[in-house]
């Protein structure tokens, strides 16, 4: 990271990023593949989903067997949070119109970040453009090179694919297991999924899980709030 | 039924970045939906994870079993706790399951 900030350490910065997120791309293709959808479905999906931990649910839950109801549920339900990256960056590049409708699409995790840490305008616009612009670019090249990968590759379990879809989303995870309100919340999921599986058809685990524990944690930090105001005088 | 998948899952997600960056930042100003926010991706992203480890799908009832998968997702969590980048992580998985069933 150069001392002075400029236009161009921005863009950079962005391609590099770009660069590292290719490479989940390549993981993505050959899994997404690997559970059954085809290279050009597989491309479709990074083209016009374009938001990684979806696509990783979307394939793994299709993969699993679920239908394609719950696999586009749970590929949503895990896209809301790009709804609270746009809450942050909007007033920060301040688009409007044709620019904002095309700028939307290119919303993710890497966008935001690179972006919501600038000071000017310029600045903000710059990160954002150029890491969505890189990770698009190359998020799209990366996923056809693994799903053309994995189709040459040919049965998933000889090469223990399905072991890598298990280890994308424990991935995708990890970062977001710091606090121990989202461990006990992530224990709980895992937990209530495995106890429905014998019981539920597939997708269903995941969906109804992800709900029950989400209402578990929100219980329970909403009591350690009050109790923590209580603390306080 | 997947292609209906494709598109029903990207016309959604696009809808919720550009409401993200449409609506006024109070909207989600409520604490219980920002936390609601926050959470989601770990309970699906969790639950995920343990169905993907454990279950066993196809044509046959669905159910629950310990294979090789579980040895990739140790050394997967392994790799996670020695901060290896996502693409070794995933790879180490597979070639460790592909390993444990070749015994």
């Amino acid at each position: 990271m150069p001392a002075v900030t400029t236009t161009r350490s921005i863009v950079r910065d962005g391609i590099a990023v770009g660069i590292a997120t290719g490479t989940y791309g390549v993981s993505f293709g050959a899994v997404s593949v690997s559970s059954g959808l085809d290279v050009w479905q597989t491309c479709a999906l990074s083209l016009l989903v374009f938001t990684g931990a979806s696509q990783f649910a979307l394939v793994g839950v299709l993969g699993a067997g679920g239908t394609a109801t719950f696999a586009a549920l749970t590929g949503l339900l895990l896209g809301t949070r790009n709804l609270l990256y746009g809450l942050k960056v909007a007033p920060l590049v301040e688009w409007r119109g044709w620019r904002k409708v095309a700028a939307a699409h290119l919303l993710i995790d890497e966008s935001t970040a690179m972006s919501v840490t600038r000071t000017s305008r310029a600045h903000a616009r710059a990160g954002f453009l150029a890491t969505g612009i890189a990770v698009f670019v190359l998020w799209n090249l990366a996923t056809l090179a693994g799903a053309l990968a994995g189709t040459a590759l040919g049965d998933p379990r000889t090469y223990g694919l399905d072991a890598a879809v298990a280890a994308a989303f424990l991935g995708l995870l990890w970062p977001r297991l710091t606090a121990r309100r989202e461990q006990f919340a992530a224990l709980a999921a895992a937990a209530l999924a495995l106890l429905l599986v014998p019981h539920s058809p597939a997708g269903v685990p995941v969906l109804a899980a992800g709900v029950v524990a989400l209402g578990l944690a929100l219980v329970g930090s909403r009591a350690s709030a009050e109790a923590d105001e209580k603390g306080t005088p | 039924m997947i292609w209906g998948a494709i598109l029903g899952c990207a016309a959604g997600c696009y809808l919720l970045k550009l409401a993200g960056m449409s609506v006024p930042d109070r909207v989600l100003a409520h604490p219980v939906l920002r936390r609601t926010a926050d959470l989601l991706p770990v309970v699906l992203l969790a639950a995920l994870v343990a169905v993907q480890t454990f279950s066993t799908s196809g044509s046959d009832a669905s159910g629950l079993r310990v294979d090789a998968r579980l040895g990739g997702l140790a050394v997967a969590a392994v790799a996670l706790v020695l901060r290896a980048p996502f693409i070794v992580v995933v790879v180490l998985a597979a070639v460790t399951a592909a390993l444990l069933r070749l015994l």
